[in-house]
């Protein structure tokens, strides 16, 4: 059945709050998830001040300046920094989003809440494994496929067609859709949740791909796509502005269309 | 979950599993249909039932002899029993997890529904052939 409940090792208890960095004159609350599979510990939630004149404005900035300046054991995913990458998506302030793009000033009320993405396994403090998620991405086959030999030069496409995978083709795979969506909570084991799906659409619109009706054949399935009800957190949460739950329904709409 | 994350099979065998079923879309396509067709019942259905408020048996008994009026009611019942069905279908899927107890679910399910309708059409008919 469901759990509404978090498992006993999962529950978080106590946290540690730390100094308050001396001679900051202005300081932002941050409350971070902790959890360290070495110590045998519950996860818990530890409280960090940042100097915000001695910071960047967004989430990402204060987390790096925590890791720099409190505490080196932080443990976080980041690279690019200007939200291209996808590898800063956690949760803050209840919405799962990019560390990078969102600015700590957003957060109006009291602390930055800071949590990794909901309903994944954590790797360490607000890493989570993402291994299931991208195994979903590779069974979409997210590459051209073709039978009719190479040609010369590129595969041709028109401007109305390539037109088609706008709002699609921008998804960054940060996983903040899937780990949002209530169906993949329940379900990620079979559901393939709306990141895959994003993707996949963007193959099925392809006008260059020769295998659109495999791609349906693999979808068409109650668990793989039907677990989506249009509950649109997907869309909510995107940090690329990208709407999942359109694209799944297209997805729901080629397969009736085959049908008729 | 915790299952299928400890299991030794790669991470895309486990996302393969046994493969898709090719259905669902069927299901998708009557719930829509059945809601539709609902939407459009529903108002002369509410009117059926408004003026059947207050009368006796025989009284009934006379609206419902119309045709017109057992087909839309009868129509109604299929509409919504099918609906019923595919809807406490899902909600069974999406959260339970044990298979055999989702099999039983699903099965008490269509049973459920399928006695509702039955059990409906039946009255409907003996109320409006007057027997």
């Amino acid at each position: 059945m469901v759990e509404f409940a978090l498992p006993k090792n999962s529950k978080i208890s106590g946290g540690k709050t730390w100094p308050k960095p001396a001679g900051a004159t202005e300081t932002r609350e941050f409350k971070i998830y902790r959890w360290n599979p070495d110590d045998g510990k519950n996860p818990s939630v530890d409280t960090y001040y940042v100097d915000v004149h001695d910071c960047g404005p967004m989430v990402l900035d204060g987390l790096i300046w925590i890791k720099n300046h409190i505490d080196p054991t932080l443990t976080f995913r980041r690279s690019c920094r200007e939200g291209v990458c996808g590898s800063c998506a956690m949760n803050i302030d209840g919405q799962n989003t990019l560390a990078c793009t969102k600015s700590m000033h957003d957060v109006k009320d009291g602390a930055v809440k800071v949590n990794p993405l909901p309903h994944q396994p954590v790797v360490k403090d607000l890493v989570p494994d993402l291994t299931n998620f991208y195994a979903q991405y590779a069974s979409i086959e997210p590459w051209l496929k073709t039978t009719t030999p190479t040609p010369q030069k590129e595969w041709k496409q028109s401007h109305e067609d390539r037109e088609k995978l706008d709002g699609l083709y921008e998804c960054i795979l940060c996983a903040c859709c899937s780990t949002s969506c209530p169906s993949y909570w329940w379900n990620s084991d079979r559901f393939l949740g709306p990141a895959a799906l994003l993707q996949a659409t963007r193959w099925v619109s392809d006008s260059r791909d020769e295998a659109t009706g495999e791609r349906l054949d693999n979808l068409e399935d109650p668990f793989r796509l039907y677990r989506c009800h249009t509950i649109m957190n997907c869309a909510k949460a995107c940090p690329k502005g990208l709407n999942p739950s359109e694209a799944i329904a297209e997805l729901k709409l080629k397969l009736v269309e085959r049908q008729m | 979950m915790s299952g299928f994350r400890s299991s030794m099979r790669t991470p895309l065998g486990r996302v393969r599993n046994l493969g898709a079923s090719h259905s669902g879309t069927t299901d998708f396509w009557r719930q829509r249909l059945t809601a539709m067709a609902m939407t459009l019942l529903i108002v002369p259905v509410l009117f059926v039932i408004l003026t059947l408020v207050g009368r006796n048996h025989a009284g009934a008994a006379q609206i419902l002899g119309s045709l017109p009026i057992a087909i839309i009611l009868l129509l109604f019942i299929v509409a919504s029993a099918w609906h019923m069905k595919i809807g406490m279908q899902v909600v069974i899927e999406d959260y339970v997890h044990n298979e055999k107890l989702k099999l039983a679910s699903i099965m008490a399910n269509n049973f459920f529904c399928f006695v509702v309708a039955l059990a409906s059409i039946y009255a409907l008919l003996k109320l409006s052939s007057g027997v």
